[in-house]
């Protein structure tokens, strides 16, 4: 009998600000342990929160990005535990009032295009960290990190199985750094996931689920949630039963562990913060953040498939980031040629060679407009495909534009029918066992014979007029 | 020059009769000569002070004037003072030295006021005796074996024995008001968001309020002048205009509409009590004003109500405290947890030990609703009374608390009857309203009764004005105590 998995993501992204949550201390990373904490994250005696805008701003960004309401009144409460990299003994968070609340997210899945519905997404403020190393017998505190805001983004249980929650995790990366909120860097934990993983029979009420920690990467994500189902079933189909609780991913193991079960929970006594207002965003507030909003991936993505053409496959990948996107855009601009053509050019050289390199597109020693030259050469006939693809190396290494390097090499396609046919002729004269193959019936023979032609002119011949020549002469 | 008001000693340092560095001089003798028995002092640093009233000649001097520059102030010791001591009374901050100055602290700075010290207090404001501070009971100047009320009891005491001009104080539940009206002071606690609660130390954050407690109503409009103000740096500060606390003093009383809480009268009131307040309300009818009765008739629940929400915010708001980063640890623990327990139990009194404890339980999963969400929707219902009140009169007056000084060691075994002494003090801390205490009279033992003012938000200077009008007609608030003679 088949199980069904079932996922729910919680995604802690932290927010692009320069300053903290509730203080005015930096939140620059890699500072020197405790120089970017002030009197309020340190929870100095009589200190007090005072809410950053740009926070809420960026709430409200990530609000109307989901579709989701934009709570006109949302409230800040305290969640209580006592931990030394939690300054005040308790945390800053939202609890039964999110600032955003219903929302959801469009997936691209094997079985179609899905929607993931956003339960709430809620401000909050990171802790410090604890540092066990390099400390014998004791442990040191690094309240950098303490106060930087963080926006908790909760999901309903909608994903079944790992790549549908890797799927939905890619398309929310997209999103906040699409939107400016969050800079997605996994590593330095700038964009976290948490994920509610539970198995049942399909058509079954929900089975009891477990939240697993540290996937700090989409393929551990994958792998984790992948283990954990697994267990999972077998504890069932063992006749055991899932028992609630926290559990940690361990990459170099593949496996999760037991961290605390729900017996161990903490009673947070949460209670709204008496420090803090409630906060009230006017639908007017809504409106301006709204018009800052650019075009969002799901709808550049439809508009590049209605528009221009483009396989869906293809428009996802130029999707995936705005500065992909932005680049197709202005390459298609530049070039004035088909954007097929064009997504081919990006998908296919630029993205194999940005890989390669390990570089973001944004930092492309090829730019758009002058991929777009030489796309263009590409389109009026003056070079071929294949040539422009040694074109495009010598670019990359910076010897500079498409028409300086084709007039530098050469490179030129040959277009005169005339040169064409007299190179041609001469080809078939001297490969008279391949002109028999082809007549009788070896199409093989035929690529061969084009080959060779190529390779007379060292690829600058025009192919479809070596094609279109080379038929008519073997017709004849 | 120990028992002049402001205007005078400013007047005084403006017509060069007297320096700072003199008159600060003074009342540093006046502690070093009184407080060794009063003990309403934590801290005292004669050469900080004596150069902060050089300084202030120097302002004068430099052409600069103004109504408190050159005048030395008392802080409570919830106050953060930069590079002194800031203990709250407590042996968990006892070596804690901030590295800021509250907001009330630097608008007495910047008006050129002089630090004459910090007062003591019940450890972290919690009581209303001064018996919890970790600094040892506070005496009271009328009678030595009485305390002085609290949480501000070292103010209060300070002010009363005229160890200093004036002084400020916080007012929870009515830590500035019952003081004062035990040590025959004035105090005043204003509307909730006027006074920045930037770097004062918190106990139960949606109450606590800083306000002035000094010898008149017209010196306490000189000092909320000075106090009030918005603060970008605590978000509950108000947004609000400026404005001149003592404009109105002088204004006439006729019309003026007193309401008479019938729950402030009767049972549980101490005979002089009530008739020291109903003797000076008397006298308000004879300028002119008129009284009505009213009622406030969930009075009776405020002090449960409180002691639900107090203690919640404060089991919060001291979690802090935790031995980790600075304040009180424990010399000796074999781990995390058990550092925590020593630190915290040895750096707390019995008292913040009890409040932690009740606000933990108010707050836990399955007691939440019944207590901390219920006493929410009750402090509501007592805000609304207030608001119907105010709709038949323009102040209240009745008691500030129901008795006069009580012995020292009389209530420190029944917390509940200690609680029930601010029975008048908590609503208006509910209600987030302003009330103030003046003194009228004194009770057959020659203890202080104070009169409870109570307005509606924001009518300070209004209730600044009744009060200074009784004072110009009385002369209680200028008694000094026997015991500490001039």
């Amino acid at each position: 009998m088949t199980w069904e998995i079932v996922v729910g993501l919680e995604t802690h992204t932290q927010l692009l600000t320069e300053s903290k949550i509730f203080s005015g201390a930096s939140t620059a990373f890699g500072a020197a342990p405790n120089t970017q904490a002030s009197a309020v994250d340190i929870a100095l005696p009589g200190v007090l929160p005072v809410l950053n805008a740009k926070a809420v701003e960026f709430a409200i960004r990530l609000g109307l990005a989901i579709g989701a309401t934009i709570a006109p009144r949302s409230v800040f409460a305290r969640k209580n535990y006592f931990y030394p990299d939690l300054p005040k003994g308790y945390q800053i968070s939202q609890y039964e009032l999110p600032v955003v609340q219903n929302g959801s997210l469009k997936i691209a899945t094997e079985g179609g295009e899905k929607t993931i519905r956003i339960l709430r997404a809620h401000l909050e403020e990171d802790a410090g960290k604890s540092l066990h190393e390099d400390f014998k017998g004791m442990s040191g505190i690094d309240l950098n990190r303490a106060g930087t805001p963080l926006l908790e983004i909760v999901t309903e249980p909608d994903m079944r199985g790992a790549k549908e929650a890797v799927a939905y995790a890619r398309a929310l990366h997209t999103l906040v750094r699409w939107i400016g909120i969050c800079d997605g860097n996994m590593q330095e934990g700038s964009f976290r996931c948490d994920a509610n993983v539970s198995v049942r029979r399909p058509g079954e009420p929900l089975g009891t689920r477990c939240e697993i920690k540290n996937l700090n990467s989409f393929r551990f994500m994958e792998q984790a949630i992948e283990y954990e189902a697994r267990r999972q079933v077998e504890l069932i189909e063992d006749g055991g039963k899932v028992v609630q609780e926290t559990r940690l991913y361990d990459p170099d193991r593949n496996e999760t562990r037991s961290m605390r079960s729900k017996e161990d929970a903490q009673d947070y006594r949460y209670f709204p913060d008496p420090d803090l207002l409630p906060l009230v965003i006017a639908a007017a507030e809504v409106e301006r953040v709204r018009a800052t909003l650019p075009e969002l991936p799901q709808a550049k993505k439809e508009r590049f498939v209605g528009q221009f053409g483009l396989t869906p496959y293809d428009a996802e990948l130029l999707t995936g980031a705005r500065e992909s996107a932005d680049y197709f855009e202005s390459l298609v601009r530049e070039s004035g040629a088909e954007a097929k053509l064009c997504a081919n050019w990006q998908n296919g050289e630029l993205a194999a060679a940005l890989n390669r390199d390990g570089l973001e597109i944004a930092r492309s020693p090829v730019p758009a407009p002058s991929l777009g030259a030489l796309v263009k050469r590409i389109a009026d006939g003056t070079i071929s495909g294949k040539i422009a693809k040694e074109v495009f190396e010598a670019m990359w290494r910076g010897e500079g534009s498409p028409d300086a390097i084709i007039e530098a090499r050469g490179l030129k396609q040959i277009s005169d029918s005339g040169a064409i046919e007299k190179l041609v002729d001469e080809v078939l004269a001297a490969n008279a066992k391949q002109v028999e193959d082809y007549r009788a019936g070896k199409e093989k023979a035929f690529n061969s014979l084009v080959g060779q032609v190529m390779k007379a002119t060292k690829g600058k011949a025009n192919p479809g007029q070596v094609n279109e020549i080379l038929k008519k002469k073997l017709a004849g | 020059m120990l028992n002049a008001p402001l205007t005078e000693l400013s007047a005084a340092l403006a017509g060069g009769k007297v320096s700072s560095v003199e008159l600060t001089q003074l009342f540093l003798d006046r502690i070093e000569k009184l407080d060794g028995e009063l003990n309403a002092f934590i801290t005292v640093d004669p050469a900080r002070a004596l150069g902060e009233a050089r300084a202030a000649d120097a302002r004068r001097a430099a052409g600069e004037s103004g109504p408190l520059l050159g005048i030395p102030v008392a802080h409570k010791d919830i106050f953060c003072t930069e590079g002194m001591t800031t203990t709250c009374g407590s042996k968990m901050l006892a070596n804690f030295v901030a590295p800021y100055d509250a907001h009330v602290v630097e608008q007495f700075r910047r008006a050129g006021a002089v630090l004459l010290g910090k007062t003591n207090m019940d450890e972290f404001a919690m009581g209303s005796s001064n018996e919890s501070s970790f600094f040892g009971p506070v005496r009271n100047p009328w009678r030595k074996s009485a305390v002085p009320g609290g949480s501000s009891g070292g103010s209060a005491a300070a002010v009363a024995a005229r160890l200093a001009p004036a002084a400020t104080g916080t007012d929870t539940g009515g830590s500035i008001r019952q003081p004062a009206s035990l040590t025959g002071i004035c105090g005043l606690k204003p509307t909730y968001g006027l006074v920045s609660r930037y770097g004062m130390i918190a106990f139960a954050s949606s109450l606590d309020q800083g306000g002035p407690m000094g010898r008149s109503a017209a010196d306490l409009a000189t000092l909320l002048n000075a106090m009030t103000g918005f603060d970008a740096r605590d978000s509950t500060s108000l947004e609000r205009a400026k404005e001149d606390y003592a404009r109105d003093l002088d204004a006439p009383l006729a019309g003026l509409r007193i309401g008479l809480p019938r729950e402030y009268f009767g049972e549980g009131v101490d005979a002089d009590v009530d008739a020291r307040v109903r003797e000076a309300i008397r006298w308000y009818e004879s300028q002119g004003a008129k009284t009505v009765e009213i009622t406030l008739p969930n009075t009776h629940l405020a002090v449960p109500v409180y002691y639900v929400l107090a203690p919640a915010e404060a089991s919060s708001n001291l979690s802090r405290f935790d031995g980790v980063r600075y304040g009180h640890r424990a010399a000796e623990y074999s781990d995390l947890y058990d550092m925590y327990c020593k630190s915290r139990a040895e750096g707390f009194g019995a008292e913040v030990k009890r409040r932690i404890l009740v606000g933990t339980y108010v707050l836990s999963h399955g007691y939440y609703d019944a207590y901390y969400l219920q006493a929410q929707k009750i402090r509501r219902l007592i805000a609304r009374d207030f608001a119907a009140a105010f709709g038949q009169c323009d102040l209240v007056m009745g008691p500030v608390a129901p008795s006069t000084a009580f012995e020292a060691g009389a209530m420190s075994s029944d917390p509940v009857q200690m609680y029930l002494n601010d029975i008048f003090t908590i609503p208006t801390s509910l209600a987030g309203l302003p009330g103030m205490s003046i003194p009228c009279g004194f009770d057959s033992k020659g203890l202080p009764v104070g009169l409870q003012v109570i307005g509606n938000h924001f009518a300070e200077a209004r209730m600044l004005n009744a009060a200074h009008q009784y004072q110009k007609a009385t002369d209680w608030h200028l008694r000094v105590p026997a015991g500490t003679p001039l």
